[in-house]
């Protein structure tokens, strides 16, 4: 599981996350909420651990260990993957190559996952090279059904996805997630949730992904500070209603 | 008319119009012969291991034909495909005219003491010929070998792919174990006949006192197509080439690629310029290069003469450790409608990329060699799979140096 407690953070000279508590259990997954610039993807980076993003006070804990300056690759080997919003390209490195890097020494069966993310033309593409935003979702998405974390960060996963592939994009999310088993003869529904330890962290402004992926819980962040907790859907719903207004006098 | 031996005397002592100055008088000029081959597996396994570093296989396996020098001695010349000529040049100007009328045509005797020297002390080279309309399905390799310390090893070669034909050629320069220091000059003329493709593919192995002067021009005819590829990944001491190429024909097509890097103690100038002199001809010119503390001078040139060609020219320079890369690209559109374009770059390797490939699970050093990889990975159109291959291996033979 992920703990984090009283997490300061600072971006250059600027804090942009403060005092944020926050705890996904093992098999859960939170929706995180708020306005552009209210520093989402700051949590996300922060969580992977990219060193720009400067801890300044707190701790995050993952598996029971100490992750708060650990760096970048460590923790993805220790489980966590994140799904970029913008990922940089890098020039003559194949999405083929890219793929089977993710894998580590596992044996990675590119061909098959690129053909359930419709992606085996890009394979021989440099990685990100002339992506259009909803290729680099679905190329992040190949990427991390190689790597298989257990904690999953998706920055807007369907922005700039048609919609032809709104489905695609939700679906590997949810099987990522492993919120797509069912219950069957051998195993009841409930034991089938229990058997699920994937968490996820998922940032949305459309809520799209709400349609595909039964979230457990939603997060408010705005200016920095966790504003709201609660079910994902109310609080989507409200959030469409009065808009992060709302959000705003619970933080003041 | 002066006549080769008045020009290569008058130009003796001329400098170079680029790159340090070169005292010739201080290597040696005769080397003692070496035996000849019957064929190229009775080279020595210490010299093989040499070889394949520069994409020399002894066992001729998946090769048309093959030419290997030491130091001045033409060891070994034969083709196993038979719309192919491997005949070395000293061989071949004494036998045919053909041969003769490609001496010195593309390339005048006195640009340079180089050229010079290479009229007035020519060890020997190679003379490679596709047949008009033969297609050599796999490359002819080359090699030139410098086993005797310091010696300057002085050679011409003439390539010629005739009308309709295809030719690949692999050729390699490298030095003996043993040999730090020398002197390497190359003359190379090509002449790519109409509806003719030549890729020529050159991988250098040096030491670290070498001096190397090429000197290279070539000719393509109408519907001819020229790749040019260039690898040089080994320290060398001083290297100053700047291979040209006339697009005379129309829809002639000329590309060059290289690959370079620096190490401490290195400086490459490396040129590439491709003219386009005639209709709807194309012209494309990419380098890499990648500097651990070495000086690195990549320039490009592109010259359009007639309205309507294409020429595009790229140039992007890694400092990794130190160094310095001067990337001087130029373009000179000498009428109306020309489209000439460049785009260089010199820089560092971007913190995002590492992080990125960090965030899947890379270390520091994994990331920075993966893109570094990625950075001398060059699709080059038109290449056949298996050279593809082989300058892929030289790359990865030579990338631990680079880290």
């Amino acid at each position: 599981m992920l703990q984090i407690e009283d997490l300061q953070v600072h971006l250059g000279d600027k804090e942009i996350l403060a005092h944020i508590d926050l705890e996904i259990n093992a098999g859960e997954t939170h929706i995180l909420f708020g306005p552009n610039g209210s520093g989402k993807t700051s949590l996300l980076m922060t969580i992977m651990g990219y060193p720009q993003y400067r801890v300044t006070a707190g701790k995050i804990r993952f598996k029971g260990e100490d992750i708060t300056h650990m760096p970048v690759h460590e923790r993805a080997k220790l489980g966590i993957g994140m799904s970029f919003q913008r990922p940089p390209s890098i020039q003559g490195l194949k999405t083929r190559q890219m793929v089977a890097i993710c894998g580590g020494k596992k044996e990675v069966p590119v061909d098959d996952l690129a053909a359930k993310m419709n992606f085996t033309e890009f394979l021989n593409r440099d990685i990100n090279v002339g992506f259009s935003g909803g290729e680099i979702k679905r190329s992040e998405l190949l990427q991390l059904m190689a790597q298989e974390p257990d904690l999953l960060l998706f920055d807007e996963p369907e922005s700039g996805v048609d919609l032809e592939n709104i489905a695609l994009i939700g679906n590997t999310i949810s099987r990522l997630l492993e919120r797509d088993l069912k219950p069957g003869p051998e195993k009841t529904c409930k034991e089938m949730h229990k058997k699920r330890k994937r968490m996820g962290l998922i940032i949305t402004h459309t809520g799209f992904i709400l349609d595909y992926v039964a979230a457990d819980k939603g997060q408010v962040l705005y200016h920095g500070v966790l504003a709201c907790k609660g079910n994902p859907i109310d609080i989507f719903r409200q959030i469409k209603e009065t808009g992060y207004e709302e959000c705003c006098r619970c933080v003041l | 008319m002066r006549t080769l031996e008045e020009k290569a005397r008058e130009a003796k002592n001329k400098k170079a119009a680029l790159g340090p100055d070169v005292d010739l008088d201080t290597f040696d000029v005769r080397a003692e012969a070496h035996q000849r081959l019957q064929n190229l597996g009775q080279v020595g396994q210490q010299d093989r291991d040499r070889l394949i570093q520069a994409g020399v296989d002894v066992t001729e396996a998946g090769r048309s034909g093959s030419y290997l020098q030491k130091d001045a001695t033409a060891v070994y010349a034969g083709a196993k495909d038979e719309g192919v000529e491997v005949i070395p040049i000293k061989e071949a100007l004494e036998k045919h005219a053909w041969a003769r009328e490609h001496y010195w045509k593309l390339l005048s005797v006195d640009v340079d003491k180089y050229t010079a020297r290479a009229f007035t002390d020519l060890h020997d080279g190679y003379v490679i010929r596709a047949l008009p309309g033969s297609r050599a399905f796999f490359p002819v390799q080359a090699c030139l070998y410098l086993e005797k310390q310091n010696l300057s090893q002085n050679v011409h070669n003439i390539i010629i792919a005739e009308e309709g034909s295809e030719l690949h050629i692999i050729t390699g320069c490298v030095t003996a174990a043993h040999v730090s220091r020398g002197l390497h000059v190359g003359i190379s003329e090509f002449y790519v006949k109409k509806n003719a493709t030549l890729s020529f593919t050159m991988i250098h192995h040096w030491a670290e006192d070498m001096m190397v002067r090429p000197r290279s021009v070539g000719r393509v005819e109408e519907g001819g197509l020229f790749l040019n590829n260039y690898v040089c990944m080994k320290p060398v001491k001083s290297l100053q080439m700047y291979p040209t190429t006339h697009l005379v024909g129309p829809g002639a097509v000329a590309r060059f690629y290289s690959l370079l890097v620096g190490h401490p103690g290195s400086e490459l100038d490396v040129g590439g310029r491709i003219s386009l002199e005639a209709d709807d001809t194309r012209a494309e010119i990419v380098s890499r290069a990648i500097t651990n503390g070495g000086k690195i001078i990549a320039r490009g040139d592109i010259i359009g003469e007639r309205a309507g060609v294409k020429g595009h020219l790229e140039c992007r320079g890694l400092i990794l450790k130190g160094g310095e890369i001067h990337a001087i690209p130029e373009l000179k559109g000498r009428t109306e409608g020309v489209e000439l374009s460049h785009e260089a770059a010199v820089g560092k390797i971007a913190q995002e990329e590492i992080l990125y490939l960090m965030s899947r699970g890379l270390s520091e050093d994994e990331a920075t060699a993966t893109i570094v990889r990625g950075f001398l990975s060059v699709d080059i159109p038109g290449l056949p799979e298996g050279l593809k291959e082989q300058i892929d291996q030289a790359v990865d033979l030579s990338q631990k140096s680079v880290l």
